[in-house]
């Protein structure tokens, strides 16, 4: 057996490929399950959050700026596990799949409410005095005026910052979770066989080449230039 | 509708924006508020329009004290300088926006807001824009939706904050002609803010030029020309040159040839400020340096000079010859208006 013949027999084996095809292509279901899940809890608490902040109460605002902050610090693995084991000591059980969907909403809730809130910021003042002159209050002017500029102004940053995200979800297979990753490592382990990784790697790319497409379309069909 | 401002000052970090404005301003009248910038013609406008508020005086619109009225209850329409226009919203939702978001008690129905949006863009002639895109229309189209979004909550004031300064020359001229006819048809009464002064002459009825933060005169186009109440009108208004000079024992002590002292002046220095027209310029030898020469037509050819160290625009009358440039040239005041550092004003001839 040539060094060739090893490699190819570790990483492309055919059978090995064909008995745990099945396990991985459920793991694709969860990772896009749990994709979805945190792409819409984040960017909808995320803009939540930046509505508040723009109705500028202040100490609500020193609130969402100090939760916001630290979940951007902390890294996403982290929040996971903290989550997955540090909830069940004040009697929450969340099993592996909500644990990683809590955690990385939470994160990309923070990253997309700073998002959101340069946005707001860079709606030029004259559209507020434009919007006033012509007898609007101000909750009428920020949805009607500002929030609908600012979305589309900053809707690259939201995407990169959402498909980061959705990556993460590899993390998931710490907290045994079987998506894509975790399948993998189980078959792996079964297996004696490196060959379901280079699978993992082929879902996740037939997976996310897509969402980055879809995220181009998007930047071109809605994203405005400054 | 009338607007009245008495002893209006506005500060910033202790900087004063406007002080100790007043004015009043008729019914139907074109006014235009004229100034460099740093003025204080644009926190004059923002205060008029409720959007910034003074630290002291009043402000009545109509009789009304609009001291604590909100911008959005003045019913003032404005134009921004760069029209401001949402950008999310198509040109008749631009126009129709200040319509659709009353409280439904002042809401008209929609189909009578639709048709008000046509006859407004009929009025500012883009009826076939209705559906673009402000990002898709060009600049003096853009000024003309901004000009349809303010009228159409029937404003009882017009404000324009330099709505033509983003137009090319040619453009500028056409629009700021037509903008008037408009204002002349419709009656409403209109506040210009302006710093270029042929646009404030043309257009206005009477032009208020602020020096500074403060009122330095207002008055109809011809009386700011002709009888400038203080030095800066007369330096900021109609090409004038202005050059030092001195009155001692009774005699004009000037650079400038041509002119006689004014009578029953004290001796002090004196600023003299010559339109162009007021300066005749020879050709052959003499105190002046050329440094440009333009034709102009028919008034005969503009001349830029120097006159010890001072430079001066005059004229070569139509048909004498006409120096070269960087030689010398004769010159001489045909008349002149003079500043007594007193504050007194004379013509002199």
């Amino acid at each position: 057996m040539t060094n060739l013949d090893r490699f190819l027999d570790n990483f492309f084996n055919a059978r090995i490929a064909a008995q745990w095809a099945p396990k991985i292509l459920d793991g694709m279901g969860v990772t896009v399950l749990l994709a979805i899940a945190v792409i819409v809890a984040g960017l909808a608490a995320g803009l939540g959050l930046a509505v508040l902040r723009a109705m500028g109460v202040r100490v609500l605002n020193w609130a969402i700026i100090f939760i916001v902050d630290l979940f951007r610090a902390l890294p996403p693995l982290v929040v996971i596990v903290l989550i997955f084991f540090g909830l069940p000591a004040i009697d929450i059980q969340l099993d592996g799949f909500w644990a990683a969907w809590l955690a990385l909403s939470l994160i990309l809730a923070a990253f997309a409410e700073e998002v959101f809130w340069a946005g707001i910021t860079s709606v030029p003042k004259g559209q507020w005095e434009a919007s006033r002159s012509l007898g609007l209050g101000f909750l009428v002017t920020f949805f009607l005026v500002v929030l609908p500029q600012a979305i589309r102004m900053v809707v690259p940053p939201l995407v990169n910052r959402t498909i980061a995200i959705t990556k993460g979800t590899a993390l998931a297979s710490v907290v045994a979770v079987p998506e894509i990753l975790g399948a993998a490592q189980s078959a792996v382990s079964h297996s004696f066989n490196a060959t379901p990784l280079t699978m993992a790697a082929a879902a996740y790319l037939a997976l996310f080449i897509p969402v980055v497409l879809a995220g181009r379309w998007i930047e071109t069909r809605f994203a405005w230039k400054r | 509708m009338s607007v009245r401002i008495t002893g209006l000052s506005r500060r910033f970090n202790g900087q004063a924006a406007l002080d100790d404005v007043s004015l009043e301003i008729a019914r139907g009248e074109f006014t235009a508020l004229l100034g460099p910038s740093g003025s204080g013609k644009t926190t004059l406008l923002r205060v008029l329009a409720g959007l910034d508020f003074p630290d002291a005086g009043l402000v009545e619109i109509d009789g009304r004290d609009v001291g604590q009225v909100p911008a959005r209850e003045r019913r003032v329409g404005v134009v921004f300088q760069h029209y401001a226009l949402f950008r999310h919203m198509s040109v008749a939702e631009n126009v129709a926006f200040g319509l659709r978001v009353r409280p439904r008690a002042t809401r008209p129905a929609a189909a009578e807001i639709d048709r008000r949006v046509r006859e407004l863009l009929e009025l500012v002639q883009i009826p076939e824009l209705a559906g673009r895109f402000p990002d898709q229309c060009s600049g003096g189209q853009r000024q003309r939706i901004a000009l349809a979004r303010a009228l159409a909550i029937e404003p009882l004031l017009l404000l324009l904050d330099e709505p033509f300064a983003a137009l090319d020359a040619v453009v500028r001229k056409d629009v700021r002609r037509w903008v008037r006819g408009l204002h002349d048809r419709l009656g409403i009464t209109t506040i210009l803010v302006t710093h270029d002064q042929e646009e404030a002459l043309e257009l206005a009825d009477r032009v208020a030029v602020l020096d500074r933060g403060r009122l330095a005169q207002f008055a109809p186009p011809a009386t700011l020309l002709e009888a400038p109440a203080t030095a800066f009108v007369a330096g900021f208004l109609g090409e004038a040159s202005c050059i030092p000079a001195r009155l001692s024992g009774g005699r004009l002590e000037s650079p400038l040839p041509g002119l006689a002292a004014p009578p029953a002046w004290p001796d002090g220095a004196l600023r003299l400020f010559l339109r162009p027209h007021e300066v005749a310029v020879e050709a052959g030898p003499g105190p002046g340096l050329v440094r440009m020469v333009h034709p102009s037509l028919g008034a005969g050819t503009r001349v830029v000079l120097e006159l010890e160290g001072h430079v001066l625009e005059g004229v070569v009358p139509p048909g004498l010859p006409v120096p070269e440039r960087g030689g010398p040239c004769g010159l001489r005041a045909l008349a002149a208006t003079a500043f007594h550092e007193d504050g007194s004003r004379a013509r002199l001839a």
